[in-house]
């Protein structure tokens, strides 16, 4: 081989090498696009799919006698929502779950993190009291058994009273319309 | 003390005050030195899933504190190292973890080093293995050499 068959046998075999740095540019900006954009804050749960957890919380003294336990859960879909009167965001959504009791017929169960009785009563009295059961966890270990690690925090539950979808965070009306709703519907919300 | 020599101890004790602090607090503390070494070895491997990128070791956070809590109940009821970290990951999942698990979704993650060590490795051996160049510059021309000479010689000075 000569000289200028060498040359112009270059600039094909070497295409690959010039289109090497954009490849790897592309599964670069790929990973960099999925991973700032996702809110990192929001963990996946490990529960999803899974039978909620046992426990068996007390009530809230002065406000039932029933306390809240994992038998309570199961027969209609239904939501489990942690919460806590020291929690600005749970006042915030507060309203929302009120909505989704009164207006759409959903059992709302309560698990009240880490509170004070006399607090998480005038929470109620002030903002209304959407929920069924209400257990108070004072610790905060029944949370841990639900995989919590902030509140507010909220689980749909299907019939078979397994996790089926985990919301970290307020619910927002968005939330409510584009996930809650439909995923409870689509489990038999008001089927029986 | 000069003000120099003050500077460098302030710097010093502040680096020391911060390096290695742990959060655990002496009341949290097993009275088995054995127990408790495990406790903070587990400790420092497992996220604190408030703070996310301290151990719970490390963190203030009150959930952080409810997990070495739990840690250390497990033990003292027996568990060997390995139930509790399989007791926290069915609750969090493995991103309670901080050393990630070799699974699936983490293969990119453990072996992607060595893939791209591996490639750089081999393209240094091609490179250094490569036949040196047979290929030669043309020698100048007569025409060529006299305009180089000419665009090197020194200036004429008047």
């Amino acid at each position: 081989m000569n000289d200028t068959d060498r040359l112009a046998a270059r600039p094909q075999r070497r295409l690959w090498l010039y289109l090497l740095p954009l490849a790897l540019f592309a599964v670069v900006a790929g990973f960099l696009a999925y991973g700032l954009t996702r809110d990192a804050r929001v963990l996946p749960s490990a529960l999803i799919d899974r039978p909620a957890p046992e426990f068996a919380l007390p009530p809230i003294p002065g406000r039932d006698t029933h306390g809240f336990a994992r038998t309570d859960l199961g027969g209609e879909p239904q939501l489990v929502n942690v919460w806590a009167s020291w929690c600005v965001p749970c006042r915030a959504e507060h309203p929302l779950l009120t909505r989704l009791a009164r207006e759409e017929g959903v059992i709302v169960d309560g698990i009240n993190y880490k509170d004070q009785t006399e607090d998480a009563r005038a929470f109620l009295t002030k903002l209304g009291d959407p929920f069924r059961y209400i257990g108070q966890d004072r610790d905060g270990r029944v949370a841990i058994e639900w995989g919590v690690y902030g509140v507010p925090e909220t689980f749909v539950i299907d019939r078979e009273g397994r996790i089926r979808y985990r919301h970290v965070g307020p619910l927002t009306p968005r939330d409510v319309e584009d996930r809650i709703l439909p995923l409870l519907r689509e489990l038999g919300l008001g089927a029986s | 003390m000069s003000r120099r020599a003050g500077a460098v101890l302030a710097i010093l004790l502040f680096v020391l005050a911060t390096v290695g602090r742990a959060a655990v607090s002496p009341e949290e503390m097993l009275a088995d030195p054995a127990l408790e070494a495990r406790a903070r070895a587990l400790a420092r491997e497992l996220r604190c899933l408030v703070c996310q990128n301290q151990s719970i070791d490390d963190s203030d956070a009150p959930l952080a504190r409810d997990l070495r809590r739990i840690v250390r109940e497990r033990l003292l009821a027996g568990d060997s190292d390995e139930d509790v970290r399989r007791f926290l990951v069915d609750r969090y999942g493995t991103f309670v973890l901080l050393k990630p698990p070799l699974e699936p979704a983490t293969i990119a993650l453990w072996v992607g080093p060595f893939v791209v060590l591996l490639g750089a490795g081999l393209a240094v051996f091609r490179y250094l293995r490569r036949p040196a160049s047979t290929t030669h510059p043309e020698d100048l021309t007569e025409d060529e050499r006299r305009r180089l000479e000419a665009l090197l010689a020194p200036p004429a000075r008047d």
